[in-house]
């Protein structure tokens, strides 16, 4: 079960946003996809699952176990999403429906991909909730999204990307939106799910810092180009390209932004 | 489990006091409709001429018109008129908002923005003056009421209904829905029409309130229901010429308007609140009254 990613190029309304994208992940390895806002990390992660805007093409190739992904029939693909690979989104307060339950929310990818019944489902759905960690999984599944704190609902977003199982899970930025404390737990989660199921995982993020956590080889890109790429470890102890190195200067700041804060706050208060 | 008998919607619906009034307006309308069709106190359209005018009492309860037929039985009878128009203008109007709107707002962009000029062009015709038009032309029937009356609203329908269907397809739950496999089919069903279902129903419930009126209207101008079909309309058209002398038969078929009209906004306006989550849950919430001293 590998990704094979070759030459992507993404276009919108003939703006080259990708430009010849390569990369590889192989069976059960932890990716990172990194690079600044625009630099079109997360339109490669949309163009694997077929999800593009309207006005969006891809060219190139996309290959899962093989299999060509890119000019796929959308009812093909459709089979492919939630089952073999999932996808959790940066902003946990917009991605869940919300007028409708985080149970049925949960229990939606099963009974596309399973045909289980109403009855069947939720008892899964309170499964899947339980093994997110959610507290009170029996009733937490007949609440509202609204109803829930924002580290919840990305719980809840990983356990619908979840339940299925999938061999991939492709995760757009799923701590940022989140405060620090609660980012840790998540990411602890996300890691012990991928470990105890061996999947793949793509993670696509704009922080070194939390890449460095996550993933064991990552591409960093800029303005829809590979720039460099390989092992994180070699990532953060010999940075070649000027994008990389200010990557690193942003994850080294940002252990130091909260001493930072306080000074230019005084300074501004005085 | 009790609480999951009922659906939530429903529970909000019914503890709220215009939600509760609507519903029981709108029932009490469907069943007097339904009555009438089998049994009303007298034969509405049977005129004696001996107990002309008679003033509300028994037998006539009511009382009787100028031609001596009892105006209960007129008005259960017209009910069944109104709930006809109601219904089928609401069915219409349905259709065609819906694929209107689903048709300007999903598909490709040059579907979609012939769609939009199509509906504001659409929307500058007058509703009730093309219906006179045609029932002058070919004839007046109940059915150039609901057609055009349904298509009008659809329309109406379909322009706010369209870009809120945009606003929600470009939400994020929408791709998310899409990453979990849905195909586009289920999303439109599973999360597209039930978000945009609160501005859809409250624009329908006035619609069906309108098309109502609408129906009411035109038959008092003589267009809509014909002379064998009874109409609140044409009831209050023959009654109001009466008006110096019988002064109290108007209100009748007046009031039975006036509540259905409401009775349907109230039950719309209700239902869209009930419907939304987000605003139902602050009904279980105790109101803390706040004590000035």
């Amino acid at each position: 079960m590998t990704l094979q990613v070759r030459d992507l190029v993404i276009e919108i309304d003939g703006t080259r946003v990708v430009d010849g994208v390569s990369f590889t992940v192989e069976d059960g390895q932890r990716f990172g996809l990194i690079g600044e806002s625009g630099s079109g990390k997360s339109l490669t992660a949309l163009a694997i699952l077929g999800l593009l805007p309207d006005n969006a093409t891809a060219s190139g190739s996309i290959r899962w176990n093989g299999v060509e992904l890119i000019g796929m029939p959308d009812r093909e693909l459709a089979k492919l999403r939630g089952d073999d690979i999932g996808m959790v989104f940066q902003e946990p307060r917009t991605a869940l429906n919300p007028i409708r339950t985080v149970g049925r929310q949960i229990a939606e990818s099963i009974r596309i991909h399973e045909r289980v019944g109403r009855h069947q489902a939720r008892e899964r759905a309170i499964a899947e909730a339980e093994r997110v960690r959610l507290p009170e999984p029996d009733t937490i599944v007949d609440r509202y999204p609204h109803q829930l704190s924002g580290g919840q609902r990305q719980r809840v977003a990983i356990a619908m990307a979840l339940a299925c199982r999938p061999k991939l899970l492709i995760t757009d930025e799923p701590t940022t939106a989140l405060d620090v404390t609660i980012q840790a737990e998540v990411l602890k989660l996300l890691l012990s799910l991928v470990s105890e199921h061996g999947m793949s995982l793509v993670f696509i993020t704009h922080d070194l810092a939390v890449l460095a956590q996550v993933a064991t080889h990552a591409v960093v890109l800029e303005h829809g180009h590979v720039v460099e790429q390989g092992e994180v470890a070699k990532l953060l102890s010999a940075p070649e390209s000027p994008v990389t190195q200010a990557l690193l200067r942003d994850a080294t700041a940002t252990l130091w932004r909260p001493e930072h804060g306080r000074d230019e706050h005084e300074g501004g208060a005085a | 489990m009790p609480r999951r008998l009922m659906p939530r919607w429903l529970r909000a619906l019914l503890s709220s006091g215009t939600g509760l009034f609507g519903v029981i307006v709108v029932l009490l309308i469907a069943l007097t409709a339904l009555v009438s069709a089998f049994w009303t106190p007298f034969d509405p359209m049977i005129s004696d001429v001996r107990g002309r005018w008679a003033d509300p009492g028994w037998p006539h309860v009511l009382g009787t018109d100028g031609t001596g037929r009892d105006i209960l039985s007129l008005v259960m009878a017209g009910a069944r008129t109104t709930v006809f128009v109601a219904v089928g203008s609401g069915v219409v109007a349905t259709g065609v908002g819906v694929a209107l709107a689903a048709l300007g707002a999903l598909t490709a962009r040059w579907m979609r923005e012939t769609v939009a000029v199509l509906v504001d062009i659409l929307i500058a015709f007058p509703v009730l003056m093309i219906a006179m038009m045609i029932s002058a032309v070919w004839g007046g029937s109940l059915w150039v009421v609901v057609l055009s009356v349904g298509i009008g609203f659809g329309v109406s329908i379909a322009r706010v209904t369209r870009p809120e269907l945009r606003r929600v397809q470009q939400s994020d739950f929408v791709v998310a829905g899409r990453a979990n496999g849905l195909t586009t089919g289920q999303n439109l069903v599973r999360h597209l029409l039930p978000n945009v279902a609160p501005v859809f129903i409250v624009q329908l419930s006035w619609s069906m309130a309108v098309a109502v009126l609408a129906e009411a209207g035109l038959s008092y101008l003589g267009f809509g229901a014909t002379l064998t079909e009874a109409s609140w309309g044409t009831l209050l058209a023959d009654l109001q010429r009466y008006i110096g002398v019988h002064p109290l038969t108007v209100v009748w078929p007046g009031l039975a308007i006036t509540i259905t009209v409401l009775g349907l906004n109230l039950l719309g306006d209700a239902l869209r609140e009930a419907t939304d989550p987000t605003l139902s849950h602050r009904s279980a919430q105790v109101h803390v009254p706040v004590v000035v001293a």
